[in-house]
């Protein structure tokens, strides 16, 4: 990917991020930032690459190891933590 | 097609249904599905990733492995009132795992070519953003953890699993310092003197992380100077970073000191404004992990990095406009009383102070009753004796609704997840602007735990530290009932006249003993 794709795709993606979330109603303020929190553990496929890249020096594949462990604790914790607390909204009485 | 390819579209797909993700986050009755849809889009994001090439299995599977067992015990134990802890935690995974992405890139790189990287300027600007930002997240998490959890920059004694944490982490941190200083410093025949320099100086900058983990005050003499320090430091290593990639102990040393400046910029940053600084970290995890898809030429990293980055940016907006604060006063200023501030004994001379039974008296013959909670309700868990005390007197056929500041609690939205834990239908949480006008109606407004997003001195005092800072105007109503521990100001230190207004009650209670006590006379009077 050359950088004016990529940059393109992150100038884009930052209007889109403003727009669609401009309006929440602040009793989703919470459950939103965990969501999209989960959604930062998307670094996890980085990680998954590089741990599983063959012919790499093994410190690399520990590092990389490490990380895929940080961004799964992201991504499971941040979308679990969301379905909770979503929960909690849903609730009739 | 090639496999790229194929790998390519499912990464559009990811991306295409964690932007529907959000739009559905934005509205209560979609909001679960939103939340469903971003997990399947990682989920295949993860597939696409993983299928179709020859991969080393072992590390992957460790990783993937320890992660999601760390990742669902944490969040299904956790108590709806230890939120923002969690919220704050989570964050600091993503920045970590940015960090240590951009490590392994920049090793691979460089071991693969032999020397040089092979990588072009954006690629290796990008590295150098990755180290910066996902340090300053993990270690500026860490810290609102640490502070949300109350175990960080505080006098008071420890428990026992604070203090495991609080000087554990620190441990871990100078730990990691020292072996790096030593493996490269020491034992790295190959390492020339100018690696072991910047090897020792990164010792030096986790032995600084660790120690002002320990400390037990949130500043100290000099500290904004060491802000800005800590911040030139950083970019000045990055450029240098940015000249001579190959320099790894050099990327280390970036982590280090972003480390520092992490640490610095949160640990200083008050309760009230602990809304702004979650929201904010939830922004910087995101522009690592956007940071981190330049390094590897990833779209689906920069999309959901990007998304997460500017909805972070929208709430941190928000959060500082409900307080009438720019970031840099929040980041760098200091709040508390000035010169001009009354004094708090003059200001209280005509406080009157209540019982339960005349409290229920009063909302004997309410109409409409709204409750202010704060976050005192949050510290007391009064969220289910409130919602019991709304019940009985809705019973009664009275009107009950809730105003909510958009800065009450420590994080956005804290108040509205613990009424909703109570089970309270949320269309009875009204918004500060849409009760104000109502509010001279209201037969008795009820303050649960909190202070300064009610106090009128920010409507009449410009001089004041929170002056112009929207408030819920619960002086307009007939009678205004505070239930608080003692007259301790809130966080901006500044005395609240409303407390000693001709309609004000004082209930000095603590909240959850406070609205039983009420629930209790309120059942005799009937």
């Amino acid at each position: 990917m050359t950088f004016v794709t990529a940059l393109t795709v992150f100038v884009l993606a930052i209007y889109v991020g403003v727009e669609v979330i401009n309006k929440v109603p602040p009793t989703l303020h919470t459950p939103l930032m965990s969501g999209s929190n989960a959604l930062s553990g998307i670094t996890v496929v980085g990680a998954l690459i590089l741990a599983g890249q063959p012919d790499v020096p093994e410190l690399v594949h520990v590092i990389a190891g490490v990380a895929v462990a940080f961004a799964m604790i992201n991504v499971v914790g941040g979308f679990l933590v969301t379905h909770r607390m979503l929960g909690m909204f849903q609730k009739k009485r | 097609m090639h496999t790229q390819d194929f790998r390519d579209l499912a990464y559009l797909v990811a991306a295409v249904f964690f932007i529907v993700d959000l739009k559905w986050m934005a509205h209560p009755r979609t909001a679960v599905r939103g939340n469903y849809l971003g997990a399947f889009g990682m989920a295949i994001a993860i597939a696409a990733t993983v299928l179709g090439q020859s991969m080393t299995w072992k590390y992957v599977l460790i990783g993937a492995g320890v992660g999601t067992v760390i990742g669902w015990s944490m969040a299904a134990k956790v108590k709806m009132t230890s939120m923002p802890e969690m919220v704050g935690i989570l964050n600091g995974f993503g920045g970590g795992a940015s960090v240590l992405v951009g490590a392994a890139a920049l090793i691979g790189a460089q071991q693969a070519l032999g020397s040089g990287t092979g990588m072009g300027l954006q690629e290796e600007i990008a590295t150098v953003l990755s180290a910066l930002i996902g340090s300053v997240t993990f270690y500026g998490s860490y810290v609102a953890f640490g502070k949300l959890a109350e175990f960080l920059a505080v006098k008071w004694k420890l428990k026992g699993w604070q203090k495991a944490i609080k000087y554990g982490f620190a441990a871990v941190t100078a730990l990691i310092g020292i072996a790096y200083g030593v493996a490269v410093g020491l034992l790295d025949p190959n390492a020339s003197g100018r690696d072991k320099l910047i090897a020792w100086l990164t010792t030096v900058s986790f032995l600084l992380i660790g120690w002002i983990l320990t400390l037990k005050k949130d500043r100290f003499p000099g500290m904004d100077v060491c802000k800005w320090l800590a911040a030139a430091l950083s970019i000045g290593i990055g450029v240098l970073l940015v000249l001579d990639p190959a320099n790894i102990p050099l990327y280390w040393l970036l982590a280090g000191v972003s480390g520092v400046l992490g640490v610095l910029l949160t640990i200083s940053i008050g309760g009230a404004d602990m809304p702004v600084a979650i929201a904010l970290l939830n922004s910087y995890s995101g522009l690592a992990g956007a940071a981190t898809g330049f390094v590897i030429g990833n779209s689906v990293l920069i999309v959901a990095g990007s998304l997460v980055g500017a909805s972070g940016i929208v709430l941190t907006k928000i959060m500082c406009k409900a307080m009438n604060r720019s970031m840099t006063n929040v980041l760098f200023g200091t709040m508390g009383p000035t010169a001009d501030t009354p004094d708090a004994e003059e200001v209280y001379r005509t406080v009157k102070a209540t019982s339960a039974e005349e409290i229920a008296i009063m909302l004997d013959g309410a109409q409409h009753v709204v409750i202010i909670p704060g976050y005192g309700m949050a510290v007391a868990q009064a969220q289910h004796t409130v919602r019991q005390l709304a019940g009985l007197l809705e019973e009664k056929g009275t009107k009950v609704e809730y105003a909510i500041h958009p800065v009450a609690g420590r994080m956005p939205g804290h108040m509205n997840v613990l009424l909703a834990e109570a089970n309270i239908e949320y269309e009875k949480l009204r918004e500060m602007d849409e009760i104000n006008g109502e509010m001279d109606q209201v037969d008795v407004a009820i303050v649960v735990g909190a202070n300064d997003v009610v106090n009128p001195v920010a409507e009449t005092d410009p001089k004041s530290p929170i002056a112009g800072m929207p408030i819920i105007q619960a002086y307009k109503a007939k009678t205004v009932i505070v239930i608080k521990r003692s007259l301790s100001p809130g966080f901006a230190g500044i005395p609240n006249p409303l407390f000693a207004a001709d309609n004000c009650l004082m209930y000095f209670n603590d909240g959850k003993k406070a609205i039983q006590d009420i629930i209790t006379a309120v059942k005799e009077s009937s």
